[in-house]
């Protein structure tokens, strides 16, 4: 493997880990807020709400 | 409390984690292949973090505080969730706690059948096995104070707080010379994963565009949701567990 591959390695396992599904709703969540909050409605329960989806279908498939 | 404050005791909790965890693999390095080339592999560890620190420290601060806080809100939440899943899943025993006195044993172990090898005067692999075991846990510590001290405007005293994690860490290491069991880091992971997740949630909703009601006092109400949720969500873990503990003994 490549000392590119490596560190980009690292880098994934460190950041998004063994579960990219959340890391990939925590985007869809950040952008579900940025587009709510450019139609002027209040946007500060969005990300709330999405950490709790993450939450729950991260345990589920675990627990 | 104020901001500052939960800024420092968070990089302190998280820091404290970390450095729980250095320190069970440099004992071990030490123990096993000898203190100098352990404790040279810790200074080549400190010295790597702290260039990084002084690279990438001044060049955060040029980053506009909009994009810089939905970056980091971003990765924040990917990493705090992480450590919030796992916790989680410790508490409500769907995964084993994290055992520093195993971990010991083990590295220990792994380390007395190592072959020796001298390179520039230390045993290799007591240096590297301190090298890479401080830099690793050490590079979660530079994330966490960078991301937090810069996007709060301040990485003084995001260092602060990691700072004194480190010098209790290391100080009640020297004086019990054996890994810190004691300690409970899964009760303080679990803290971290609560306080990283909150800390995501406040800084990529303003990064994104979203205003909180009542500005930097609604990060303490995000702390109690998340904090609530998450002990829900142990409670509710812990009692499925009881029903398939419950279920697989009626099936016995």
């Amino acid at each position: 493997m490549s000392y590119l591959m490596r560190f980009g390695r690292f880098w994934w396992d460190f950041v998004v880990g063994d579960d990219w599904r959340s890391a990939a709703l925590v985007v869809v969540g950040i952008g579900a807020t940025a587009a709510v909050a450019a139609s002027d409605i209040p946007a500060w329960w969005v990300m709330p709400l999405a950490v709790v989806v993450v939450l729950f279908v991260s345990l589920r498939r675990e627990a | 409390m104020t901001t500052a404050g939960f800024l420092v005791l968070s990089a302190f909790l998280a820091s404290a984690v970390e450095g729980v965890e250095a320190l069970t693999i440099v004992l071990a390095s030490g123990v096993a292949r000898g203190w100098r080339s352990s404790l040279t592999g810790v200074g080549a560890a400190v010295v790597a973090l702290a260039v990084i620190v002084a690279a990438l420290g001044p060049a955060l601060t040029v980053v506009p505080i909009d994009a810089l806080r939905l970056v980091v809100g971003g990765l924040l939440l990917a990493f705090g969730l992480q450590w919030l899943r796992k916790a989680i899943l410790r508490a409500s025993g769907f995964k084993a706690l994290h055992d520093e006195d195993e971990l010991f044993a083990t590295e220990l172990a792994n380390a007395r059948t190592a072959e020796h090898v001298e390179r520039a005067g230390v045993d290799w692999y007591g240096f590297t096995l301190s090298f890479k075991g401080v830099l690793l846990e050490g590079l979660e510590v530079v994330f966490i104070v960078l991301t937090f001290g810069s996007t709060q405007g301040s990485i003084a005293l995001a260092a602060l707080g990691a700072g004194a994690a480190i010098v209790v860490v290391a100080g009640l290491g020297v004086l019990v010379k054996a890994p810190l069991a004691r300690v409970p880091e899964n009760t303080l992971k679990f803290a971290v994963g609560v306080m990283l997740t909150t800390f995501g949630i406040f800084w990529s909703t303003e990064g994104a565009g979203g205003s909180w009601p009542g500005s930097d006092a609604a990060l303490f109400v995000v702390l109690a949701f998340v904090a609530a949720t998450s002990f829900g969500a142990v409670a509710l873990l812990k009692r499925r567990k009881r029903m398939l503990l419950v279920t697989a003994g009626a099936g016995a």
